[in-house]
Parts: structure tokens; C-alpha cells; sequence
């Protein structure tokens, strides 16, 4: 085992993808001699060559066309893209493209080897332009799966599951934690399951469930509400799409109650689409109305940013809300 | 209306292959680093006063830069992007437009905003987020704006701006206006699809919109080389259709000559104009990155000596309408101001938190309202936690 932040887990699990297959490709925008912005792709050019690790022109729809193509001919594209909040021109690259290449083909053709990489989430004082968590846009999208990992293990270990997968993976890269977050991470290879949650802490009271970044806050209002004598489960959901209903339900069915954190707006949000699923699974079983803390329906602001996001205060105040109901 | 938008050129019997750099485009240059203009060389509509305005608002520029990213170091800011070694680009373009005229700039030309006289206070006020701020601490730093001076909003996402200058500039045209719109992106930019969705817009709808392009050589960490091929970004305006000129971007007065050029000929004919100006990045992309991990050091030196400041002074001391005194008076008094003006930001209140949710809507809806409220409530009971907006809830 060694010590490593997020970053240098995420560069571990390129390099060994990267070491196993030579169809392996790493490229975006500054992502080669340089090492990506945040340099998360570091000595991967020095190590496997220009023609497989490299910078592209600023043209996200062009990363990933390019990369749709390369998928397509058989070759294992990782694209990054720079910010998550610039995704969007891409958006139809993935949304039309990605998702819908093997179902509209009748299986004759399919980018399942594509992995989008791309750092996400605020609490970074980026404004509006880099703190946004848009996973809920493409959750709406059968056809792609889409993954946020909370710690450098879990990075490590879901992103070499992601780039194996043979589908196309959005793997959403909690920025906030890139340097933050360190912990033991096995150099050696190994993978975590796709589509599966993680409870994380076993608890009587209410169940708690976010992913990425997220987590760390309903660790702590855990916490608090732990002194006053409430007992949380904790989920990560790890895989937004497809997600695990059953791990969910199940806790809910212990717990009686549920609280969804994510840092993106309220309003049809993924928060929504969980709250829906699980009171029809588990409708019997809740002790009080499922509770979402989430960020404000507003664009996410630079200078009150504290105010906007879903901190632990009040996910807090929402456990205590939920368990006096 | 006619399908016959090519000329069909001669007729030939074996593959005749175009080369990607066959375009050959020539640099307009009209003052030297020395200061001395070139034989016969056309001359700007230039007098002293617009010359001395332009210098001021370059030195203003510089000393600006130079005193936020020190700020930026002492952690007195989060972010700063500056114009250095580039600066004659934005400033010149300004010159030689009318300030009724639409500027849209990707996120270096705060240039022009000196130009047209945007105060100190209000370019501190946007950096420090405060609820002076025109937009209202929503944006990064370096993210201005004005509707008074024409100045529109910046937005951090690449390329935008370059359909919407054609869109705005075809609407001055509906409307009879006897104005334009200049629109600046870097070399990496014209890579986005906004680019090309936004010159052949405007190619073909027939708007009188100045495309300028400033080339300083890096997108972030990736030269120009890993960025496009061919020659250069002009080439591109050559295949849409558009009046194309290449300029030196550190020179003044060739970016004045072409901008006033290309504003008169985007009016008389109504069309665009593509601009491309080759200058050089000499700081880093922002205060984010550190460009030792990309260039040499001998780089950088051999562009620190096509200064298009120093040049532009030099050229001032020759007309005598410059002292080194005078210099010196500037370049303190400037220092001071801001060194002023900083410390004056940084004291004012952030934005109040009724300002997190408008904007949002023309109106706040209902269900923003509600957030709202519920949000206050939650701040009174943690003030600690929220220090910027708990002490003014009503």
C-alpha cells in the first residue's frame, strides 16, 4: 500500500491501463507534456509516447467525436475533459453519439471502450463556470454509465473497472478532494463494481446517501448528529447510472428514513429520481417524507458559494428534521 | 440568390493538390521596436490626444497586471489573467473604434474596459467579489463587464462570444446603427466549433463584425503547433469567405490602422472582417498554471525585446510627446492607485444574500423565494458558519 492524493491515484490507474494495453489512449486538452491542468495525467506522454498520450485543440466536441471513433474502431480511448462544466459542447458527441452508438447499430458497431474523464463539483471558489456537477443531464441518457468516486481508492479502483467496462463511462472527478483527499491505495491492480453501492457506515436511525465529494460532508454532519445520540447509515452511491436500488432500499427498509445530498441544484436533480424510486420500493417502510439537501436552483455563485452549497450544517439540520418528523 | 459561389479557375487534366499553407498572407507592421516608423508606411488616424489616451490606458494596463498577480500571490485575490506582452491588442482595438461600438473579449482585453475609462474601483470591486461589483460576485476574477461602456460580460467557456458578435452585429445592421462589434478569442479558441459556426454566420447573413484573433502562441500549455495547422488562423477567414488581414500584434499602430480599416470597410459593405494579430503570452495563462513546465526561459526573453509598451513609448519620446519624467510620474502615480484601491476592495461587504437568487429569473419565482427563506432562516442559526451574510439578515 502507499499513501496517494486522488490525483496521483487516478495517474496510477491510467498508467497501469495504459501499461496492460497498447490500444490504450490518454488525450484532451493540456493533457500531455504538461500533465492536464490539475496533472492528472503526469509522465504519461514521457512513459507511452506522443502517439498515445497527447494534447488536442480546444474542441471538446472534436475530443470526443475523435474519441467516439476511436472506440469505435476498437482502440481504448480515455478522453479528458478539462472542467465538467465544459462538457457541454460535447454534449451532443456523447448524449447522441456514445450512448445510442451500439443500440442504434442493432450491436454492429459500439464505443463501449470510451472513458470521459473530467473534474467536477465546487467548493473551489471556481464561480460559475468551474464548480458545476452536471451528472443529472446525463443520467437522463440510457446507454452511458456514470461514475464519481469519493477517495483515492475507491478513484483508483473504479476508474480501472470504468475503462474496462464495454461501455461508454462518464467518470466524474471530485476537484474539490484531487489534492485533499489522501489515503492508502494497494499499487497493485485492482477493481471495484460498477453499478454497485457502498454502505459505509452501519447506522439504526435514518440513512444517508451522496456521492464524490458529497460524502465527506454527510460524513460530518454523521457526526453531529451522532452526539445526539442519532445513528446514520451512510451510502455512497458510487455509480449514478444504472444505481443501485437494492443496497438503497434495503437500508431504508432498516433505517425508515432517507436523506439524498448532492452539490447540483435541488429542482430534477438525481436526488429526485432516487426519492421517486425508493418510495415506491420502500413506501411501507418510511417513517417520514425522504429528505434532499442540495444546492440552491441558481447558477453556482463565486462569493456566496458557502451559502449555496449543501454543507454539513445543513445536512445536518435536515437529519434532525427527519428523525423528529 | 445563386448556387454559383465559387469561380472555377482553370481546368486541369491531373490531381493539382492545393497546399494548406499556399495561402500566402503578409504581416502589416508600422513601427519598429525602436519607435521609428517604416518608409512609407500608412499611417493610423492617430493625434496626441488619442495617443497619449492609448498610452495611458497601456500603462494603466500594465501596472494593473503587475500589482494583482503580486495581490493574487499574497492571497488577497483568488485568480488573476494577465495581458502581458499582449496588451497593445485590446487597447488598440478600442483606439480605433467608436466606444459606442459592442466589445466582446474572451477574458484577456480588459484593455479595452481601460480604454473606455471603466474606474479602478470598479475593476477592484469585480476582483474581490464585493457587492460593488457589477456582477455581483457571481464570477471569477477578471470576469467584467459594462453595458455602459459596451463592454459585454465575460463568460469563462471558449469560443462563445464568436457566433453571438455575429449575432449582435447583424442586429446593429437591421437597425441602421452606424456601429459594430469587435470580437477577440485566442489561437486556441478558433479551434471550438463556435468558431467556424460563427464566421460563416456572419459571412453569409452579412454582418459588420471584426473578428480578431489574438495569437500569443499558447492555449494554456499547447503551442500553436499542437493547435491547428496551415497558415495561421487568417487562412481560415480565406475559406469563409472574409476580408482577412495579418498583423504584428505588438505593434500599436498597425492594430490601430487595421481596426480602423476593418470598422470602415464592416460598415460601407456590411460584412465582417477577420483580424489576426501575432503577438506572444509573456506571463503565464493565469495565475493557475506555471509556463516553466512548457517553454524555455530564452523564449520568453527573445519576446520581452518586441515589447509593444516600451515600443509604443519609444515611438511617443520621437513625436515629443512623451518625457521620461513624464514616465516616471505615470508609472508611480499608477502604482499607488491601485496599491490604493486594493485596499479599499477588500474592506467592502460581500454581496447580501437576497443576491444569490436574482438574476436567476427577470423575476424571483416562487420557488427561489422559498429557498430563500428557508436558507436565512438556517444562516441565523449558524451565523458563525456563514460569515459574509449572517450579520445582515433581516
Amino acid at each position: 500500500m502507499a499513501q496517494m492524493n486522488l490525483l496521483q491515484a487516478i495517474n496510477n490507474a491510467l498508467d497501469i491501463a495504459m501499461a496492460e494495453d497498447d490500444s490504450t489512449l490518454c488525450f484532451g486538452e493540456d493533457v500531455g507534456h504538461f500533465g492536464g491542468v490539475f496533472r492528472a495525467t503526469s509522465g504519461l506522454q514521457e512513459k507511452y509516447g506522443k502517439n498515445r498520450c497527447f494534447n488536442t485543440p480546444l474542441v471538446e466536441q472534436g475530443i470526443i467525436g475523435f474519441a467516439n471513433g476511436l472506440a469505435a474502431q476498437g482502440s481504448r480511448p480515455i478522453a479528458e475533459i478539462q472542467f465538467a462544466d465544459y462538457i457541454f459542447p460535447a454534449f451532443d458527441q456523447i448524449v447522441n453519439e456514445s450512448a445510442k452508438f451500439r443500440y442504434r447499430s442493432g450491436n454492429e458497431f459500439n464505443v463501449g471502450r470510451l472513458t470521459i474523464r473530467t473534474p467536477y463539483g465546487g467548493g473551489i471558489a471556481g464561480g460559475l463556470y468551474h464548480s458545476q456537477s452536471p451528472e443529472a443531464y446525463f443520467a437522463h441518457t440510457p446507454g452511458l454509465k456514470v461514475v464519481v468516486p469519493r477517495n483515492p481508492y475507491q478513484a483508483k479502483g473504479l476508474l480501472l473497472a470504468s475503462i474496462r467496462d464495454d461501455n461508454p463511462v462518464v467518470f466524474f472527478e471530485p476537484k474539490r478532494l484531487y489534492r485533499a483527499s489522501i489515503g492508502e491505495v494497494p499499487e497493485e491492480d485492482y477493481q471495484l463494481p460498477l453499478g454497485k453501492a457502498e454502505v459505509t457506515q452501519q447506522g439504526n436511525d435514518i440513512s444517508l446517501l451522496a456521492w464524490g465529494a458529497q460524502m465527506e460532508i454527510i460524513d460530518k454532519a454523521a457526526e453531529m448528529a451522532q452526539a445526539d445520540g442519532i445513528s446514520c447509515e451512510i451510502i455512497d452511491l458510487r455509480t449514478i447510472l444504472p444505481w443501485d436500488v437494492e443496497t438503497v432500499a434495503n437500508s431504508v427498509r432498516k433505517t425508515g428514513r432517507l436523506l439524498i445530498s448532492h452539490e447540483a441544484p435541488i429542482t430534477a436533480g438525481f436526488a429526485g429520481e432516487i426519492a421517486a424510486q425508493i418510495q415506491s420500493e420502500c413506501f411501507l417502510s418510511l417513517e417520514s417524507p425522504i429528505a434532499r439537501v442540495c444546492g440552491v436552483d441558481t447558477p453556482y455563485p463565486l462569493a456566496l458559494e458557502k451559502e449555496h452549497m449543501a454543507d454539513h450544517l445543513k445536512v445536518y439540520e435536515a437529519i434532525k428534521a427527519s428523525v423528529n418528523y | 440568390m445563386s448556387t454559383e459561389i465559387y469561380n472555377e479557375g482553370p481546368v486541369v487534366h491531373e490531381p493539382a493538390f492545393i497546399d494548406g499553407h499556399s495561402v500566402e498572407i503578409p504581416t502589416l507592421k508600422i513601427l519598429n521596436q525602436d519607435g521609428d516608423v517604416y518608409p512609407g508606411a500608412a499611417m493610423p488616424e492617430i493625434d496626441e490626444a488619442l495617443a497619449l489616451r492609448t498610452y495611458k490606458a497601456l500603462a494603466f494596463h500594465r501596472v494593473l497586471d503587475e500589482r494583482m498577480i503580486a495581490a493574487q500571490r499574497q492571497g488577497r485575490i483568488s485568480f488573476y489573467m494577465a495581458a502581458l506582452g499582449e496588451e497593445a491588442t485590446s487597447v488598440g482595438a478600442a483606439a480605433a473604434l467608436k466606444d459606442t461600438d459592442m466589445f466582446m473579449g474572451q477574458y484577456r482585453e480588459q484593455g479595452a474596459l481601460i480604454f473606455r475609462g471603466f474606474a479602478l474601483e470598479d475593476f477592484m470591486n469585480q476582483m474581490f467579489s464585493n457587492e460593488k461589483d457589477l456582477g455581483k460576485g457571481r464570477q471569477m476574477p477578471i470576469h467584467y463587464g459594462s453595458n455602459a461602456l459596451n463592454y459585454m460580460t465575460i463568460s469563462s467557456p471558449l469560443g462563445t462570444q464568436i457566433p453571438q458578435a455575429a449575432g449582435y452585429a447583424y442586429g446593429q445592421k437591421l437597425q441602421g446603427k452606424d456601429e459594430v462589434t469587435i470580437c477577440f478569442f485566442g489561437e486556441g479558441a478558433a479551434s471550438e466549433g463556435d468558431f467556424h459556426a460563427g464566421l460563416n454566420m456572419a459571412a453569409v447573413h452579412e454582418a459588420p463584425c471584426i473578428f480578431f484573433c489574438r495569437n500569443n502562441g499558447y492555449a494554456i500549455s499547447t503551442p500553436a503547433d499542437e493547435q491547428f495547422r496551415g497558415n495561421g488562423i487568417a487562412s481560415r477567414g480565406v475559406g469563409y469567405g472574409i476580408k482577412t488581414i495579418r498583423i504584428d500584434g505588438n505593434d500599436i499602430l498597425a492594430v490601430i490602422k487595421a481596426v480602423q480599416w476593418a470598422r470602415a470597410y464592416a460598415l460601407e459593405n456590411s460584412a465582417p472582417v477577420i483580424i489576426e494579430a501575432m503577438s506572444y503570452r509573456l506571463g503565464a495563462h493565469s495565475t493557475s498554471d506555471d509556463p516553466s513546465g512548457y517553454r524555455t526561459k530564452e523564449e520568453e526573453a527573445k519576446w520581452h525585446e518586441h515589447d509593444p509598451i516600451s515600443r509604443m513609448k519609444n515611438w511617443m519620446l520621437k513625436q515629443n510627446w512623451w518625457s521620461e519624467e513624464q514616465e516616471t510620474a505615470l508609472f508611480d502615480k499608477l502604482r499607488e492607485e491601485v496599491l490604493a484601491a486594493v485596499k479599499v476592495a477588500e474592506k467592502i461587504d460581500k454581496p447580501p444574500v437576497e443576491d444569490l437568487v436574482t438574476d436567476v429569473y427577470d423575476t424571483v419565482p416562487t420557488h427561489l423565494q422559498k429557498q430563500l427563506e428557508q436558507l436565512k432562516t438556517h444562516i441565523k442559526k449558524y451565523p458563525d458558519a456563514y460569515p459574509f451574510t449572517a450579520g445582515r439578515i433581516k
